[in-house]
């Protein structure tokens, strides 16, 4: 059975509802610790929403120097599939694995909306399984997830695909170019500020037209990372 | 015992919403002298012991790595000081 481990650090809130996405997949979640030098054989790795080590000096910093971070960074260069959601997309970023950096909201608030987003790129190790172009919705909530890079970063990553996601009709927080998720140039290592993990159980999503709470656009993520294992 | 500060700023191009709210606010007071407000952090660091070139060389290589993320933000001054705090005012 394919192993997905899920780090979980501390101020970590989100890791039970990503082990939780990864079972109902069909994969085994790992429980690995931010202060272990092992990743316990995992094929993949997921990075949790949350508020590590507080966000006291930014959000993701501390979190990004973490012990267990080595390894994810070793595995991330081998071509192990890794998915930053919110705080963990600012951890990735952080370590430099991703590209670009977080701010505060623009309008300083924190938000929690169910957020439509536009898959740019289909080919990721998280990706694979939506088509170029599609929409889904997942639920969004931070306060730092203003995405930015400078010029020469942001024509590079627009030129190189490597914008997996973006906001669509709504930008919440004023990333640049409505950018809502980005991937390293290999594609394994993918990075979003909104939840997949909160869409993956009838009756436990986001409002969909059809029924309430009844949103699942999330699980391709987690079976796009099982293709993804499987065709390595 | 000896402090070195370190002080980080955003980057120019980089928008600071907090500066933003601060400057509407003087705005709003009638201190409309001022255009632009922007907030950085200033560190202090205690340290045992002498400060020399290369603790401070280390600082510097703290301050880049972790203290400020530079994709954002630069650091714009290192040194050190007596106490923390050291008043600059005239």
């Amino acid at each position: 059975m394919t192993r997905i481990g899920v780090i979980t650090f501390p101020g970590s809130l989100d890791d039970r509802d990503a082990q939780r996405a990864i079972r109902l997949v069909g994969a085994e979640p790992v429980a690995l610790w931010h202060g272990d030098h092992d990743l316990h054989g995992v094929d993949a790795i997921v990075l949790p929403g949350g508020f590590s080590y507080g966000d006291y000096l930014r959000a993701g910093a501390i979190a990004s120097h973490a012990p267990i971070m080595a390894e994810v960074i070793d595995a991330a260069g081998k071509g192990v599939p890794v998915l930053g959601i919110c705080n963990g997309f600012q951890m990735l970023s952080e370590a430099r694995l991703l590209p670009g950096a977080h701010t505060r909201n623009a309008h300083q608030q924190f938000i929690r909306r169910d957020q439509k987003l536009r898959v740019e790129n289909a080919s990721t190790a998280w990706t694979n399984e939506y088509t170029e172009g599609d929409e889904i919705v997942i639920p969004l909530k931070n306060a730092d997830g203003r995405f930015v890079a400078d010029d020469e970063t942001i024509k590079r990553i627009e030129g190189n695909g490597q914008v997996a996601f973006r906001y669509v009709d709504v930008n919440p927080n004023g990333s640049m170019n409505d950018i809502a998720g980005v991937s390293n140039e290999r594609g394994n290592v993918v990075g979003l500020m909104p939840h997949p993990e909160h869409a993956t159980e009838p009756g436990f999503g986001p409002d969909m037209p059809d029924a309430m709470r009844s949103g699942t656009d999330g699980l391709r993520f987690f079976t796009s990372a099982l293709a993804a294992l499987v065709s390595r | 015992m000896p402090i070195i500060v370190v002080e980080v700023m955003p980057k120019a191009e980089i928008l600071d919403p907090q500066g933003k709210a601060v400057v509407g606010a003087l705005a709003r007071l009638g201190k409309d002298k001022f255009t632009a407000v922007r907030i950085g952090k200033r560190f202090e660091l205690t340290v045992e012991g002498p400060v020399d070139d290369a603790l401070l060389a280390e600082v510097r290589a703290i301050a880049e790595d972790m203290l400020a993320n530079t994709v954002i933000e630069d650091v714009v001054y290192i040194g050190e000081v007596a106490t923390s705090s050291t008043s600059r005012l005239a």
